[in-house]
């Protein structure tokens, strides 16, 4: 009865199984290294040419004043204005529909049900597009359709008020590129949160929403930050979306309505590279342009890692 | 004799729209529990499970791990709601109510039975703001009223003069032990009828734990209690009556004395003498 497993007879002895001796292992140390090599080579080659190339333009002038001399001369202050106003909009269209979307798929659908992994996919393949498409789609759909629309509804004018390129169409078609962004780093801080801290809540006669707004959204908000921020330094350099449905090549004035046009930065490097009158004078004032917008978006995404890592440090314990 | 007296009745006005307790003709039970059955998916974890809980009685569920005490301890306050793709059938009845049909919003109803987790879970707010949570969700906004209920609810659980300097600090910078006893003081001040305890002092150290237990056998004089625990010298100790749990049956129920002593069943002997589990 109580038979050894060391009992049954070894149909192959030990002297036949002879493994095969091993490689060191340089080759795949050599090959994952050198592929860093190549990575940091190409970083340092691009953030060195810009920066020798744009530092020796950045001035207090250069930040505050308007292009001038068909942009061979003066600032870019109505591109960083436009820039600034652009995202701000997009943020304000952005984070509620994403906060909203991710609440509604965390707490209120299983994670198992076919809804939530439809809209998930959605979600997915929303990330997944190109942006050019999405510009094209704003310009049909918002300038288009919802422009339009408004336009004939409610205004005899001639020519159109809101069915035309304007920056609010292009911060919202910057917001659909951007919601995928919110909505996952609010689902994961949204997971985050212990169920035990929500188990308190309902316990204590909390209804659910009650358990959303007093307990989870607080504990969210550092990751509904990080996302707001995430989605912010992916807007400011996108041009593809912007280029059909707000931007202007030049404008004598800044933006302060919501159906005008406006200057911007990516958009602003991309006409000076391809179509100012002159490429080689424009070239100190392209460069530090792409530096402005590189620092811009560098702040904001150390500002995002920042504010990732007090979450996680003052996260509650589970 | 003291403001609080006159803010439970303010309370009980404000915040229990109790339903017309009638005489059920069963004086000595505070909850019933007839047939219940629950599923975790497809999974059934509970089978026609029927209970009365005693008041102003403590009773104790025992058995070995994964057996559904717990499961069965949360079917008690509708917390089981809370998890998705959950079933239940059977009736659950607080007096007279049946708690899952009298009632609206199961957030109702948990008002009346509250409830203590095996990890202490305080909010990440300040020690008054803790206690004051379930004031504040049930629609208490007045500050008196708030203040009195939660100096009241903290004398109670036994931390008031360990907390009464530093009521604004952060509820995590008190001892585990003591967020324990915060989360008690906290269920106790919305005033429940019945405390759920689900392993109240399992991550406690024997210290801790027994300040627990005296906390139980004080509260038993205005409250109905239901434990879990795993720990049989705890349930000996500190409950009047005692169910035993095995693979989602309750196996066993009865006077603690008798259980420990005397039980019935075979497989209730051997596992409060250690036999198994």
């Amino acid at each position: 009865m109580s038979q050894s497993t060391f009992d049954i007879e070894k149909k192959v002895t030990t002297e036949k199984l002879r493994f095969k001796p091993k490689s060191k292992g340089y080759i795949p140390r050599g090959a994952t290294f050198l592929a860093v090599v190549i990575i940091i080579l190409m970083l340092a080659i691009i953030l060195g040419n810009i920066i020798f190339g744009g530092a020796g333009t950045i001035s207090v002038k250069f930040l505050t004043h308007p292009p001038e001399q068909g942009m061979e001369a003066g600032g870019i202050f109505p591109a960083i204005f436009g820039t600034v106003f652009l995202v701000l909009l997009m943020v304000i269209a952005v984070v509620p529909v994403g906060v909203l979307t991710a609440i509604y798929l965390h707490e209120y659908t299983s994670p198992t049900s076919k809804i939530t992994k439809i809209i998930r996919v959605a979600i997915n393949n929303l990330a997944g597009v190109p942006s050019i498409v999405f510009g094209l789609f704003g310009l049909g759909f918002f300038v288009g359709f919802i422009g339009d629309g408004i336009d004939s509804l409610f205004y005899n004018s001639e020519g159109p008020v809101w069915g035309q390129p304007a920056i609010i169409w292009a911060s919202l078609t910057l917001a659909l590129l951007t919601l995928p962004v919110v909505i996952v780093s609010t689902e994961e801080a949204l997971r985050t949160i212990p169920s035990e801290l929500k188990d308190a809540s309902y316990a204590l006669g909390g209804t659910k929403l009650q358990t959303i707004t007093r307990i989870i959204i607080p504990q969210a908000l550092p990751g509904i930050l990080t996302g707001s921020i995430l989605a912010i330094s992916r807007g400011a350099g996108e041009v593809a979306p912007i280029m059909f449905t707000g931007v202007a090549y030049y404008l004598p004035y800044l933006p302060a309505k919501l159906n005008d046009q406006f200057m911007e930065l990516g958009y602003h490097i991309y006409v000076m590279a391809t179509q100012s009158p002159d490429v080689e004078a424009t070239k100190p004032i392209l460069f530090g342009t792409v530096l402005v917008l590189l620092v811009l978006t560098f702040m904001l995404n150390f500002v995002a890692i920042y504010l990732r890592s007090r979450m996680r440090r003052k996260r509650v314990r589970v | 004799m003291y403001a609080y007296d006159e803010s439970i009745e303010a309370m009980d006005k404000e915040i229990k729209e109790v339903p017309a307790k009638k005489n059920s003709g069963l004086p000595d039970y505070k909850m019933t529990v007839d047939n219940l059955n629950f599923w975790y998916g497809s999974n059934k974890v509970l089978h026609d499970v029927s209970i009365n809980v005693v008041k102003n009685k403590v009773t104790a569920l025992i058995g070995p791990s994964g057996c559904g005490k717990s499961t069965f301890l949360r079917t008690l306050n509708r917390m089981n709601e809370t998890i998705p793709g959950t079933r239940m059938e059977g009736m659950v009845r607080l007096d007279d109510a049946d708690i899952y049909n009298d009632v609206g919003d199961p957030s109702h109803i948990r008002t009346r039975i509250g409830m203590v987790f095996q990890k202490s879970n305080p909010f990440p707010k300040s020690i008054f703001d803790n206690v004051a949570y379930g004031l504040r969700v049930n629609g208490i906004k007045e500050k008196q009223l708030v203040t009195d209920v939660v100096q009241e609810s903290l004398r109670r659980a036994a931390l008031w003069d360990e907390v009464k300097d530093i009521l604004d600090h952060s509820a995590y910078t008190l001892s585990g032990g003591q967020q324990q006893r915060l989360c008690i003081a906290r269920a106790l001040a919305i005033r429940p009828e019945v405390i759920l305890m689900d392993e109240p002092a399992s991550a406690l150290d024997p210290i801790s734990t027994s300040r627990i237990e005296d906390l139980i056998g004080e509260l038993k004089r205005e409250y109905t209690i239901v434990i879990v625990t795993h720990n049989m010298q705890q349930a000996a100790r500190v409950s009047d009556f005692t169910g035993f749990f095995y693979q989602g049956n309750l196996i066993e129920y009865g006077n603690t004395k008798e259980i420990f002593t005397r039980p019935k069943i075979k497989r209730t002997e051997d596992y409060v003498t250690g036999r198994f589990g």
